[in-house]
């Protein structure tokens, strides 16, 4: 057993009892579901909505290359930069030598979870810069020196008594401020933030190939901010999220929008068309875009799971996930959680090391029937399984089990050779310890309906 | 009209009555029931668990094994489903088996009842209070939601309370139950708090396998729930 799983299989045995734990997440989620029920209304026929963002992505992802190129060359022309990076070191290289460059010290970051994936934050911080979270969420999680819960509500597993907690132990501010105290608060400590830093890092949320645009969608404002005081807007985001068209917005920007958070359409909805021009009088003076490969044209070359690269991202599928909301999103131990991050990440980190998150699901296909863009999230875990099988990582006595059913499901007169009461005994001995402390087992019958059926011929009514 | 038979092999194992009740039901509304009995398995415990190869093998067998039935029934939207969903996947461009395939011709017990033979009604009477737990193969697999509601609407002297979370998966989930043993009682836990908190008594559903798994749990913390498959509560009273 690799040390990530059994990680996983301790910690998700500590979350699946904690009711603490149990309580906030199902509280939490329980907003989220009602926010997007009501939210979904706005769709006259979501699944028609949903076909549609489906069928553009797969477009798009089919011909992700034309697209990137276009929208490379746009963005060129309005006097952007565009940065390739393959791997997560590349990226971070990059942006270090920017930020020597400009000589920076602190950097504003809006909430981007590519940047947890390379983990931007501990590298520049280990190279004496200071990154300072601005998306309220993100910040009390930097406070508390946590990666982020969930896609898009990174502190989700903290009540309003946590955060107050945190903010008196690190802010030393009143532990009984109310939650509209203690954003006041944040807000105090950022807004000098803004003002300091020499440079903005945002995610993008979509990359526009005909305009050359590049989408931030936010509630807080604080995006806007990071790209508006400082003189220098990097950003950071992989290479699927590319649309061909500003016209895609309109069915991509509410999707997104209700399905990650339940709204019509998100607060700040900002299009960045590159640094300020000459005729301009605010933005950045420069603009960077590193586009991150990291993994993704593994998936983009494996047609059996390519569509796991229509993703926009909108942690739908976690906030319907029975095992998410059991375990919670740290017990993944990968930045990307829930069925998404469960399908994704054996491609992008490897399969030996993370094809138990494509096991540790029940298949209930909650997810694919929530997806916005249609990904068949529970398929998609079925294919890392037998890839998972057909690359070898298992073991012999999972084989040897499999075999036994092979040949026992082949050949009826092997079930029928002993009667329940052995079988019993034999399957407890086998399964006890795996069976667990919580359960009774199930009870053999001392007749199988095979046997009762061969004896009478006949059932009668 | 003629109708075979396919018990699932957890079902065929473990819970035999269910199985006898199903034949004792469909006979009772004038079907002419048959039962191979060289039948094992469905095939889904493997595919599921990446064993695909393995999976084909005893997914050709129960393709022989149907091959010349026009109607099967079966007491699992969990194995329906598969069947109909995920057979094809095993033999993509494979002609010769894919025009054997079964899948359309397989039908969820409740399903059948419904769709194919109009019934709703069997004449069961089973005095209590009730709560239904969508099984997901019957739900996402098969489509299977009003079905068994309406079913149990005419058994005389039930009702039905419907739960919070009753589209919730329950935990099973095959081997999930038994490589993540924690995550799949804690749902189950979840599951049965959910049923208790309506007050009812009966914990019904279209699969056996979920129940198999939360009565698991029910039995060992001894909660006054009673596990009971739909066919085991249209077959009561008469």
């Amino acid at each position: 057993m690799t040390h990530q799983e059994s990680d996983f299989l301790t910690t998700s045995r500590q979350k699946a009892f904690d009711l603490d734990h149990r309580r906030k997440m199902n509280y939490s989620l329980k907003q989220s579901d009602m926010a997007f029920q009501k939210g979904k209304l706005q769709f006259p026929d979501l699944n028609a909505a949903r076909n549609h963002a489906n069928r553009k992505k797969w477009e798009t992802i089919e011909n992700l290359g034309i697209y990137l190129q276009e929208f490379e060359s746009n963005f060129l022309k309005a006097g952007g930069k565009i940065i390739w990076a393959q791997t997560a070191e590349q990226a971070l290289q990059a942006i270090l030598k920017i930020c020597k460059e400009k000589g920076a010290k602190s950097i504003v970051k809006s909430k981007s979870m590519v940047t947890e994936e390379i983990h931007l934050n501990k590298f520049l911080q280990n190279n004496e810069v200071e990154v300072i979270e601005t998306d309220l969420g993100e910040y009390i999680q930097q406070l508390d020196g946590e990666a982020p819960y969930h896609i898009v509500a990174p502190s989700l597993h903290k009540s309003k008594e946590d955060v107050a907690r945190l903010f008196h132990e690190k802010l030393h501010t009143d532990p009984e401020l109310q939650p509209e105290e203690l954003t006041l608060v944040a807000r105090e400590v950022l807004r000098k933030k803004y003002q300091q830093a020499e440079i903005g890092i945002t995610g993008a949320n979509f990359l526009l190939a005909d305009v050359g645009g590049v989408v931030v969608t936010e509630n807080e404002g604080n995006a806007r901010l990071s790209t508006s005081f400082p003189k220098t807007h990097i950003v950071i985001t992989g290479i699927e999220k590319v649309l061909p068209s500003i016209n895609d917005l309109q069915s991509f920007l509410p999707l997104l929008a209700t399905f990650g958070s339940g709204q019509k359409v998100t607060v700040y909805n900002t299009i960045f068309f590159g640094p300020r021009t000459a005729a301009e009088v605010d933005g950045p003076e420069e603009m960077y875009i590193i586009l991150l490969d990291n993994g993704r044209t593994n998936i983009l070359a494996n047609p059996e799971v390519r569509e796991s690269l229509y993703c926009i991202r909108c942690g739908a599928c976690l906030n319907d996930c029975p095992v998410y909301k059991t375990i919670g999103g740290h017990a993944y131990g990968s930045v990307y959680s829930g069925p998404i991050g469960s399908v994704i990440t054996p491609h992008l980190r490897g399969l030996a090391g993370y094809k138990h998150l494509s096991f540790a699901s029940t298949l209930c296909g909650k997810c694919t029937e929530v997806c916005p863009v249609r990904i068949n999230l529970h398929e998609l875990l079925l294919i890392n399984r037998r890839k998972s099988v057909e690359e070898g990582n298992t073991n012999s006595s999972e084989n040897a089990g499999w075999f036994v059913w092979k040949l026992t499901s082949r050949n009826r007169w092997m079930l029928n050779v002993t009667g329940g009461n052995l079988k019993n005994i034999v399957i407890k001995k086998l399964f006890k310890k795996l069976w667990g402390p919580h359960r009774e087992f199930p009870v053999f019958a001392r007749q199988s309906f095979n046997v009762i059926w061969r004896k009478k011929k006949t059932i009668k009514s | 009209m003629k109708v075979h038979l396919f018990i699932p092999c957890f079902v065929d194992q473990l819970f035999p009555q269910t199985a006898v009740n199903m034949t004792r039901i469909l006979q009772k509304v004038g079907c002419e029931v048959f039962y191979n009995h060289n039948q094992t398995c469905c095939g889904q415990p493997a595919f599921n668990a990446g064993y695909w190869k393995e999976s084909r093998s005893v997914c050709s067998k129960f393709i022989n094994d149907f091959e010349n039935a026009e109607y099967i029934v079966t007491p699992s939207g969990s194995c329906a489903g598969f069947v109909r969903n995920y057979y094809r996947s095993l033999y993509t461009n494979d002609q010769k088996i894919t025009k054997k395939l079964p899948g359309n011709r397989l039908y969820e017990f409740t399903e059948f009842l419904i769709q194919i033979l109009k019934v709703d009604d069997v004449g069961a009477v089973l005095n209590g209070v009730a709560t239904y737990h969508d099984a997901c193969g019957a739900l996402r697999e098969c489509n299977i939601k009003a079905g068994p509601r309406q079913l149990l609407s005419r058994v005389k002297g039930l009702k039905l309370l419907e739960m919070e979370e009753n589209e919730v998966c329950c935990g099973f989930g095959g081997t999930f139950a038994v490589k993540f043993e924690a995550i799949s009682t804690s749902m189950s836990e979840q599951k049965v708090f959910n049923a208790l908190q309506t007050g009812a008594s009966y914990l019904i559903s279209t699969d056996q396998s979920c129940l198999m798994h939360l009565e698991g749990y029910i039995r060992k913390y001894r909660h006054p729930l009673k596990i009971l498959h739909i066919a085991d509560v249209l077959a009561s009273g008469w």
